[in-house]
């Protein structure tokens, strides 16, 4: 029979047992899954959020079956053979992001875009997102590793540039996780504990001086965070208002449209940054549970893809990929439970809003590419 | 592939699968912090957030009750309502938040009339603790023309607002203050002592008179919605709500007509009308000289003219008919001459020779009578008609400190009669005891002589001596004097009968010949009525008889430190003109006491006064 089979013309290759429709289409089934869990319940959540507007669930479906197709067609690339074109990419992404400093256009006194006349303004920092954790990783994979003190000196200079140049827009929230993403490729790439614990060291002495460096608005959000009761019709009526709304609640919500905060104008950015308190209000800590659920699956299975990548530059970006992921949520949450200060950082997938939604399907793409590139290797050598 | 190469990569592997499983470790880790802390607020601290949650929803606004009316005895509206507009700020809603207060006030300004006291206010009011997007009254009585400017301007003020508010108003302005009272707005003085649930929508308060005493019966009991308001304090439904219960209406025994008589004939003096209806111990007016009108205290005087109120030497914010402290001088010569009589102290056919004064000891102090020359024979009823002050001498130094002053006490001297005009007055009634503790002295027969005319340590409020008068007229019967007639349509002749507290009474006077009384009256009458009686002018041409006595008190002199001023110290050295009396003599239907400052006799200054009194409410306006 299998003989048979064999000699049939035109078959081989489809009658063979051998990779599935799956595996060649390099999707990730862990990954999807709960990538597609979070977006149902993101968009049940949005239309609460966003004042029950079926026009935002329609744009966010669009905005999600783009960064669906991102995510697909970054699946099909060998990362490997895009790592000769990083050092390009970083160079146009550094010059994009001064050219925002110098011709962006932006609202409520940053300058985050740039508008290329004819075509749809856009955010190079988002780029970034992408292009540092690729290019600290393409560096330190072409080097000893461990990385030397001066390599990984060198390989702070690449993650510090764009961070200093975003958080220059200002932008504290993206340059964090940029800074984030890079400095995880370094600790991944091996970073010996002494200089892991001299970055810390260092850290914390330089605090001050970031302080000195914060823009006003950015030290009133810290010092909001630090005692929101101090001001609570102003800068800490969000903090505030988003514990209030968290907490009412309580273990099953609301139910969805009834959260009062929301929907009386009582907590602030309901589709955007503050999405996760409503999501607290209506349902619940059940309904938050089942999204963590959702996440801790994607974060693990990270991990796991990280763990099981083959050569150095896949497995430092997958692991930093994952890590700077877990970053954006623990961000988002902290500061909307209020456990760190109000950072202007989307809730993963759930926030209404092209950019981050894409960037991240993009940085989920990255990581099924490299678990399909670990595979189709494995299954290269049996045959 | 060297061995050592191979080592190399396996010892690079076993640090990256390290790092994986510490980075797990953090990540779980701190999932268990975020986890936490989402159960520490929505579980542990759960009740706690969802009152907060409901509060931010849910506003509990209180609606004040409509103030119970006052009408006067034939059911005259005195006190009433009215709407009154004032402009307020929500400073979180102007343009630019509470930064923009200034210019929404300029811009304001160049609509219509803010001054400098306006804005201190409201700036005052800015400052204390408010409930966020609560508005704040910059401006108050505005009128037609303004609301309207303010309503055309309105697309250019958002924030501002035209709220209207039901306040005090008094149709008898003038005159009338010192009987009713007046209401104004809470101070922070009042608000501790007032009930802060049922005065939270509250703005005004009884702040004297009967508008004070009866408050709690005027001002009626809050009522309430609960809103369901979004962040910006915009009501969105109401979620429930209790109607208030608006406060009782009260009808006074004051007769609007005669008040303002009364007030009419003192215009221009100083001084107190009292008249009581003796049937009932109704206060029919009740007058102090000079007056000032009510309304301007509703919704706010301004301190220049309350200024001018406070330092006018005519001392127009004085209660005199409750707080002035007069010698009653003669006019207590009838209740003297009972005690006289009813004690037993003194023949009922007593008389004495006059030449014009009295003497204590031979050779000692002349106590002179106001007639030079004397009277000649007195007897008790010549001594009332001709009120002559020797006779009083005479039995006043027979009978010292008691009985005299047993018998005024029972008159209600040294007491507060009135039930319900908080402000009322005791005066002195100076009983040995009084006169050992206050001036540390004893009684000397010269005390009881000028206590017998109603001189010296005594003194009296036009209150008390018209509620002298009235037991009088009644023979002795007491009723409890008071402005209520009824309240909510139920008849009051004891304010114990709705909750109050009644002031000290007094028995019926029983005396131990009843004809004593006629013996007095017939006296009083001939005062009226009589050849030589000392209101004999006021008494003529009438068609019906009166009974009563005049009065004339000496003034001690002038203070020391008082500006000397030639003209207005000589009129301020004149005698208080008295009158008490009633009329008709024989069936008692108005019962009246007439104090004129520095008038100048009894006769001449104040009986004429009750006369037209007397015409006006027993015959009518069209004879007064």
């Amino acid at each position: 029979m299998a003989d048979f089979q064999r000699f049939v013309p035109g078959t081989s290759g489809f009658l063979r047992r051998g990779p599935s429709i799956l595996a060649r289409s390099r999707i990730d089934l862990w990954l999807l899954l709960p990538v597609l869990g979070i977006m149902a319940l993101g968009l049940v959540v949005l239309y609460s959020g966003a004042g029950a507007s079926q026009e935002a669930i329609d744009k966010q479906i669009a905005r999600y079956s783009v960064a669906m197709l991102g995510m697909f067609f970054i699946a099909q690339i060998n990362l490997r053979e895009l790592e000769r074109f990083v050092p390009l990419l970083y160079v146009i992404g550094v010059l994009l992001l001064v050219s925002v400093l110098l011709f962006g256009v932006g609202a409520k006194g940053a300058q985050r875009w740039l508008q290329i006349p004819g075509t749809p303004r856009f955010q190079p920092s988002e780029l970034l997102k992408l292009v540092v954790p690729l290019t600290v990783a393409w560096y330190l994979a072409g080097r000893p590793r461990p990385p030397s003190f001066l390599h990984t000196l060198a390989a702070f200079v690449l993650v510090v540039i764009p961070v200093m140049l975003i958080a220059k827009q200002p932008d504290l929230g993206t340059s964090l996780l940029i800074g984030a993403s890079g400095v995880f490729v370094i600790f991944f790439g091996g970073l010996l504990w002494r200089f892991v614990l001299l970055a810390i060291v260092a850290g914390t002495a330089a605090l001050p001086a970031l302080w000195m460096l914060m823009h006003d608005y950015q030290k009133q959000r810290v010092l909001t965070f630090l005692d929101p009761e101090s001001d609570p019709l102003g800068a800490g009526w969000n903090i505030i208002q988003s514990k209030i709304a968290i907490g009412s609640g309580g273990l099953m919500g609301k139910g969805w449209l009834q959260g009062t905060q929301s929907h009386l104008d009582f907590l602030p950015e309901t589709h955007t940054d503050f999405i996760f308190a409503v999501l607290a209000e209506e349902f619940g800590l059940l309904g938050i549970l089942l999204l963590m659920f959702f996440y801790t699956f994607i974060l693990i299975r990270g991990l796991i893809i990280a763990g099981k990548a083959q050569d150095p530059f896949s497995r430092m970006l997958a692991a930093s990929l994952t890590l700077t992921f877990f970053v954006y949520l623990v961000v988002n949450i902290g500061m909307v439970s209020g456990l760190l200060p109000v950072v202007g950082v989307p809730l993963p997938l759930v926030s209404y809003g092209g950019t981050s939604a894409v960037t991240l399907m993009l940085s989920l793409g990255m990581l099924m590419s490299i678990r399909a590139q670990r595979t189709s290797k494995r299954m290269r050598r049996v045959k | 592939m060297s061995w050592s190469n191979m080592n190399a990569k396996q010892r690079e592997n076993d640090r990256f699968q390290l790092r994986l499983w510490v980075s797990l470790g953090v990540v779980l880790l701190v999932f268990v912090v975020l986890i936490s802390r989402l159960v520490y607020l929505q579980i542990i601290q759960h009740e706690h957030y969802l009152t907060e949650a409901e509060d931010n929803r849910q506003q509990l606004q209180p609606i004040a009750p409509i103030r119970g009316l006052i009408y006067d005895r034939e059911g005259r509206l005195l006190a009433g309502n009215r709407a009154s507009h004032s402009v307020t700020l929500v400073p979180e809603q102007l343009w630019g938040g509470k930064r923009d207060v200034d210019a929404t006030i300029t811009q304001l300004q160049a609509i219509i009339d803010i001054d400098s006291n306006d804005i201190k206010r409201f700036k005052r009011r800015l400052r204390q603790p408010r409930k966020p997007y609560s508005s704040i009254p910059l401006r108050y009585r505005l009128n037609e023309q303004e609301i309207a400017k303010i309503t055309v301007n309105q697309h250019a003020l958002p924030g501002v607002r035209v709220e209207a508010d039901l306040v005090r108003y008094y149709p008898f302005d003038d005159g009338f203050v010192h009987a009713l009272g007046y209401v104004g707005r809470i101070n922070d003085r009042e608000i501790a002592h007032l009930d802060a649930v049922n005065y939270s929508d509250t703005h005004h308060v009884g702040k004297l008179g009967v508008e004070k005493y009866y408050e709690a019966d005027l001002h009626g009991q809050v009522g309430y919605q609960t809103v369901e308001t979004n962040a910006r304090g915009r009501v969105l439904r109401v979620l429930e709500s209790q109607e208030p219960i608006p406060g009782r209406n009260i009808s006074l025994h004051l007769d609007a007509m005669l008040q303002q008589k009364a007030a009419q004939l003192m215009t221009g003096k100083r001084g107190a009308i009292v008249a009581l209806d003796p049937k009932t111990g109704g206060v029919l007016a009740m007058v102090s000289a000079p007056s000032y009108g009510a309304n301007q205290f509703v919704t706010g005087i301004s301190s220049k003219d309350y200024g001018e109120l406070r330092e006018s030497d005519e001392l127009p914010l004085f209660n005199r008919a409750l707080r002035g402290r007069y010698p009653p001088a003669s006019t207590v010569k009838p209740v003297i001459a009972l005690a006289g009589i009813d004690s037993g102290m003194i023949n009922r056919d007593y008389s004495i020779f006059d030449p014009g004064y009295y003497q204590l000891t031979e050779g000692g102090r002349l106590y002179r009578d106001w007639k030079e020359g004397g009277h000649g024979t007195v007897n008790l009823h010549k001594s009332i008609v001709e009120s002559v002050d020797t006779y009083y001498y005479s039995i006043g130094h027979i009978m010292g400190n008691q009985p005299m002053t047993d018998y005024l006490g029972k008159f209600g001297f040294g007491k507060v009669t009135i039930a319900d005009q908080p402000e009322a007055l005791s005066a002195v009634l100076p009983t040995k005891i009084w006169k050992r503790s206050v001036r540390n002295a004893s009684w000397f027969p010269g005390d009881s002589l000028n206590l017998s005319i109603g001189q010296g340590f005594l003194s009296a409020t036009p209150l008390q001596l018209a509620t002298m008068t009235m037991v009088m007229a009644n023979k002795g019967e007491w009723h409890q004097v008071r402005m209520i007639k009824s309240m909510a349509g139920q008849t009051v002749t004891q304010v114990s009968e709705i909750g109050r507290e009644d002031p000290l009474t007094l028995d019926n006077i029983e005396l131990k010949r009843d004809s004593d009384w006629n013996k007095v009256h017939k006296a009083m009458v001939d005062v009226m009525h009589g050849r030589l009686g000392t209101a004999r002018r006021s008494g003529a041409n009438s068609s019906y008889q009166m009974a009563g006595k005049t009065g004339t008190a000496q003034i001690k002199g002038i203070k020391q430190d008082e500006e000397y001023d030639a003209e207005k110290v000589a009129e301020r050295l004149r005698d208080h003109g008295l009158y008490v009396g009633w009329a008709p003599a024989k069936k008692p239907e108005i019962v009246v006491a007439v104090i004129v400052e520095n008038g100048g006799g009894g006769s001449s200054a104040a009986a004429p006064l009750a006369r037209q009194l007397f015409d006006f409410y027993l015959l009518g306006p069209s004879d007064g």
